[in-house]
């Protein structure tokens, strides 16, 4: 607890002592703070952007099966955008991180809730929000392969089912579809919205809360009118994190889809391998473009920076 | 309603209906978490001839003893050792980059602002993208790719700007109170944040390092296309499922579970017991 450290109080002979007589260099705050956030800056600047720019560049490249050649074709972006596959492919992925980001959403704020405003003491508090992080200690492809045998025809699940007498024959559209996807996806990023938004919850005050109740707010006018707008940021960016993972994803998609359904990056990562650089750059650059402009959307109705830096 | 009184709500006031309602569905999510995960564990002891999946033939470890073998598709010690020193330093760089900035981004400086952006940005493009873009330009300069030079700085692309979201929580609830509480007794600013800002933050920075080190230990995506030859863990399991699947890969997520509760469970009891003495301290002053 912070409040209750106590400094040390120098005595008063202390402080009359000269100081230290090394040359001092005064430096501006503003330059303080260019020196602190330096090396983030040069590392971002350095492997975030300027690939980012080279890749701006190789999307106008000339190629065939043997390299990749300086020119400024459009050609890569024409083939690109004239496909039906490319919008399919992106249909489906939107109509995924939209499924997955509603039902996170909804799991994390509730968990959220739970565990700021309903769990007294701070060591139940860790000790559940440690349970539900366990498991991202374990390796996400593990994760992902995990519901294979828990979902499958002779899985656990619908070994449960018959034994239930729910069904008599086994589900077959549990695994290698859409929903097996969803499922997955659920589990691998529910966390990411549950912290951002108890973040956001913790920091509001409880009086609050308790003010709106004194004055006659029903607990739903309560989360409407007081917590939700105070948790907004949390919201927002655990929806970001949320949609990018969605979209970005490859791996989840090829594993529980059963080849019905790709994701945007899987394209990619067989243009990849097939080292077409331009096209791939060509279909990065429009995914890239595409997740900011989602992300400016989100960042546009919540504020993220100021409610962040303040 | 008691009017003009204090509403502090007794310990022992009646549970609302709605914590019922929320427990319930926190429960099913912790059944829905660890269900399947249950489910790898009890596969983890399949039998020699069992496979992936039900029924059960016998039980054994053989899958355990399997992990230590060195296999023809993958190495898993020797991947595990790779990922974990890589996590480690990621981890280091993060940290210090990451509270330096947070410290750095509590007064407005022109250019903060596109630092934030390119912190964002740097989040939310998809991984295999950035690795793409670092793989990239390492060839047009004409480097080799490697574990501690383009797998470190494609990691460090997601995990600085966890690091740094991560910070903005953790320096929004430090009272600068203290630090001008330090500077008006002649604290200089060394001083003052070696033995005041640090300390008040210790516990958020310890969670940046064992964040950006869970980060790191589990990346795939930026990795993959920057690693050279060396494989790290998930590079390592990925490569096993694209080849033959075996009950090994379930062993493996067995034993990182009993490590993950073993070490939470002794950092729980060492932080507890710090607060204990803390407060003990602070009595006797």
């Amino acid at each position: 607890m912070s409040g209750e450290r106590s400094l040390p109080v120098p005595s008063l002979g202390f402080s009359l002592w000269p100081r230290p007589t090394w040359p001092r260099v005064r430096l501006s705050p503003v330059t303080v703070s260019w020196l602190q956030v330096g090396p983030l800056a040069l590392v971002l600047i350095a492997l975030v952007a300027l690939p980012a720019l080279l890749f701006l560049a190789v999307s106008f490249f000339d190629y065939d099966r043997t390299g990749i050649y300086p020119a400024f074709l459009l050609d890569n972006y024409k083939e690109l955008l004239t496909t039906p596959a490319t919008y399919r492919v992106y249909v489906s992925s939107l109509r995924l991180a939209l499924i997955v980001w509603a039902v996170t959403l909804f799991l994390g704020f509730n968990i959220a809730w739970f565990l700021v405003f309903h769990v007294r003491t701070a060591m139940a508090r860790t000790v559940l929000f440690l349970l539900c992080a366990i498991p991202f200690w374990t390796s996400g492809i593990i994760r992902t392969i995990a519901w294979i045998p828990f979902l499958g025809r002779n899985g656990a699940f619908n070994q449960l089912l018959m034994a239930l007498g729910v069904t008599h024959q086994p589900l077959e559209f549990l695994l290698f579809s859409d929903f097996a996807v969803i499922i997955t996806y659920v589990h691998l990023f529910t966390l990411l919205m549950v912290g951002p938004i108890a973040n956001s919850m913790a920091k509001i005050d409880p009086a609050l809360i308790e003010a709106a109740r004194d004055a006659g707010a029903s607990r739903w006018r309560t989360m409407t009118n007081v917590v939700i707008p105070l948790s907004k940021t949390g919201i927002a960016l655990g929806s970001i994190l949320v949609f990018t993972q969605v979209m970005g994803d490859y791996f989840v998609v090829r594993q529980m889809s059963g080849g019905q359904s790709a994701s945007i990056v899987s394209m990619l990562s067989t243009e990849i391998q097939a080292m077409q650089y331009p096209p791939a750059a060509a279909n990065a650059m429009v995914l890239v473009v595409f997740v900011a402009v989602m992300v400016g959307f989100m960042m546009r109705v919540v504020d993220v920076r100021k409610e962040l830096v303040k | 309603m008691m009017v003009g009184g204090t509403s502090v709500r007794p310990i022992s006031a009646s549970r609302p209906w709605t914590f019922y309602a929320l427990g319930g569905l926190f429960a099913a999510y912790l059944l829905f978490l660890y269900g399947p995960m249950f489910v790898i564990y009890v596969l983890s002891f399949q039998g020699e001839n069992g496979g992936v999946t039900f029924p059960m033939v016998g039980a054994s470890t053989v899958w355990f003893k399997e992990i230590l073998k060195p296999g023809q598709m993958a190495n898993i010690p020797v991947a595990f050792g790779r990922s974990v020193s890589l996590a480690a330093i990621v981890s280091c760089v993060t940290v210090v980059f990451a509270v330096a900035a947070g410290l750095g981004f509590r007064r407005n400086f022109p250019g903060s602002g596109v630092v934030f952006y390119i912190a964002v940005a740097s989040l939310v493009i998809p991984g295999l993208l950035v690795g793409f873009g670092i793989g990239l330009s390492f060839r047009f300069l004409g480097l080799d790719t490697g574990l501690f030079s383009s797998a470190l700085g494609a990691q460090l692309t997601w995990t600085l700007p966890f690091g740094l979201f991560a910070m903005f929580a953790v320096v929004n609830r430090f009272n600068r109170a203290w630090e001008e509480a330090a500077a008006d007794l002649g604290a200089s600013p060394w001083q003052r944040l070696r033995h005041v800002t640090l300390p008040i933050l210790l516990p958020g920075i310890l969670g940046v390092a064992v964040g950006a080190f869970t980060l790191s230990y589990d990346e795939y995506a930026r990795t993959t296309l920057t690693i050279g030859s060396l494989n790290t863990l998930p590079l390592e399991l990925y490569a096993l499922i694209s080849s033959a699947t075996s009950p090994t890969l379930f062993a493996i997520g067995t034993l990182t579970t009993a490590a993950s509760f073993l070490i939470i469970t002794m950092t729980l009891v060492l932080v507890f017991r710090m607060q204990r003495r803390r407060s003990l301290a602070n009595l006797k002053v």
